[in-house]
């Protein structure tokens, strides 16, 4: 049974957002990274990327498989986890702490479309 | 679950086991365990056991069976002795790959045993009940009775010496079997794989591989799964039918020429493989190396640096033991001479590599 952390909003893609003000901070939950297995490289965009709501901005891989990331708001990314990119098992450790990018959200109307911990819970078995 | 699909003898322990399930070849097969690093290092440093039951046996008798078996198989069986397996392909008269399979020569005179791809069974027994006409022989599909475990790894003939009180384990030579006894049945030995580690394969009956695989679970064997075979047969430089050999792709295409004996009379594809050879192929099999972190995966363009695609990727992985980004890819032939430069396109990112030796894991075959 995977961890789902409350407090956080979601997307049906997996990804969770924490928000920080008008900066929405992106991971992907814990049942996304128990599907992946052990997790070996995240690709992640340039800080100033731009990102919409709804499109990929990056990707998981794991020894088997690669999924898309897709990020759950839009906006200017602000900070990329880089601590990642030699560690990436760190989302395998703690889904909820390794975040991967910070946003700053150009519509925080979009937030409203995610989903809270409860109707997550409804999606992520 | 897909209707129809199929079960190995050991299914129900890899539920047990809590496996990842996932159909491959039409069987529900497991695919990892503990998950794929653990499991492949598992078998490069100690030892691991898989269920490879899915694979098919046929065997192949009668008087003609040794001439049979040169007219469909494009190895020389008449170098083999008594006891000894042989690596080879059935290819199709214009040379693409009917499958690759192993031929091991019994003890009793004219029994072969062919050892075939799962995903194939059926494909190839057509094959070769359409191309026995005019010889005496009787093939044998047996696929269904018997059940086959691997045992990869430094530690594995430890392990069947140890856990299986396979004693003569050690006597037996690469590429070569032993006959034996499990609860009565036949028990075959042999000294193969697909990991580039030393191992045993072995098959019995039903029954007795369940018995196997049980006292080498207890014994602490991990236990592997299609995901880390992978892994392991990609590093050690092997193909795997379907990515890297096809009906499209023949052995002169992935480099493996060396297993078509073109000194023999004649074998079916053998004028497709000799023209091949003298005039060379369109596209090669060639490694890839990039130089970074991303993993190059099936499907993805090879490139130039102007962007024209001159290739796909068959086979790529962040390799675990070497921690390389590598590939197999099917390129155009200009472009697979080792050292030169070509890109990956992954994504929405081009990755710079060279081609590179697609041996790309040093193995450690007991000779």
């Amino acid at each position: 049974m995977s961890k789902i952390a409350e407090g956080l909003l979601y997307s049906e893609s997996h990804e969770w957002v924490k928000v920080e003000g008008n900066i929405a901070v992106i991971g992907v939950s814990d049942f996304a990274q128990a599907e992946m297995g052990d997790i070996t490289y995240v690709d992640m965009p340039d800080e100033g990327d731009e990102v919409e709501k709804g499109e990929d901005f990056g990707a998981l891989e794991s020894v088997k498989a690669s999924s898309e990331l897709y990020s759950p708001v839009s906006g200017k990314v602000v900070e990329v986890n880089s601590e990642l990119e030699d560690a990436p098992e760190l989302i395998n450790e703690d889904a909820y702490a390794a975040w991967i990018i910070k946003v700053e959200m150009s519509d925080e109307a979009e937030l409203e479309d995610l989903l809270d911990a409860k109707a997550y819970a409804e999606i992520a078995k | 679950m897909e209707e129809n699909i199929k079960l190995t003898c050991l299914h129900d322990r890899h539920v047990a086991l809590g496996a990842k399930m996932s159909p491959f070849a039409g069987f529900d097969m497991p695919i990892q365990y503990s998950g794929i690093t653990e499991e492949h290092i598992a078998v490069r440093t100690k030892v691991g056991v898989f269920d490879v039951s899915h694979m098919g046996e046929v065997f192949i008798s009668g008087p003609d069976a040794e001439k049979y078996i040169n007219h469909i198989f494009t190895n020389d069986i008449r170098t083999s002795k008594p006891g000894q397996a042989l690596y080879g392909m059935m290819l199709y008269p214009d040379g693409g790959t009917v499958d690759d399979l192993i031929v091991y020569r019994e003890f009793e005179p004219d029994h072969f045993l062919a050892v075939v791809n799962a995903s194939n069974i059926e494909k190839d027994v057509d094959w070769m009940l359409k191309n026995a006409k005019g010889f005496d022989v009787k093939i044998d599909n047996q696929s269904e009775k018997w059940g086959q475990v691997a045992i990869q790894g430094p530690e594995a003939e430890k392990t069947l010496a140890q856990v299986l009180k396979l004693t003569n384990a050690p006597e037996i030579g690469f590429y070569k079997y032993a006959e034996g006894k499990w609860n009565g049945a036949r028990l075959i030995i042999s000294r193969t794989g697909y990991t580039g580690e030393d191992g045993f394969e072995l098959y019995t009956d039903i029954k007795g591989t369940q018995d196997i695989w049980d006292r080498l679970i207890k014994a602490g064997v991990t236990p592997c799964g299609l995901g880390c075979r992978d892994t392991l047969r990609f590093e050690a430089g092997l193909p795997l039918y379907g990515d890297e050999l096809s009906p499209e792709i023949s052995p002169v295409v992935a480099g493996l020429s060396m297993f078509c004996k073109l000194d023999k009379d004649e074998f079916i594809g053998k004028e497709a493989i000799a023209a091949q050879k003298a005039d060379g192929t369109p596209k090669k099999i060639v490694g890839i190396e990039i130089f970074d972190r991303a993993i190059p995966r099936a499907g993805y363009p090879v490139e130039l640096e102007d962007g024209t695609e001159v290739g796909v990727v068959t086979t790529g992985y962040h390799s675990i033991s070497l921690d390389r980004s590598i590939c197999f890819a099917l390129v155009d032939k200009a472009y697979s001479a080792l050292g030169t430069k070509l890109n990956i396109r992954i994504r929405k990112k081009v990755f710079p590599g060279e081609v590179i030796k697609k041996r790309f894991y040093q193995t450690n075959y007991k000779k």
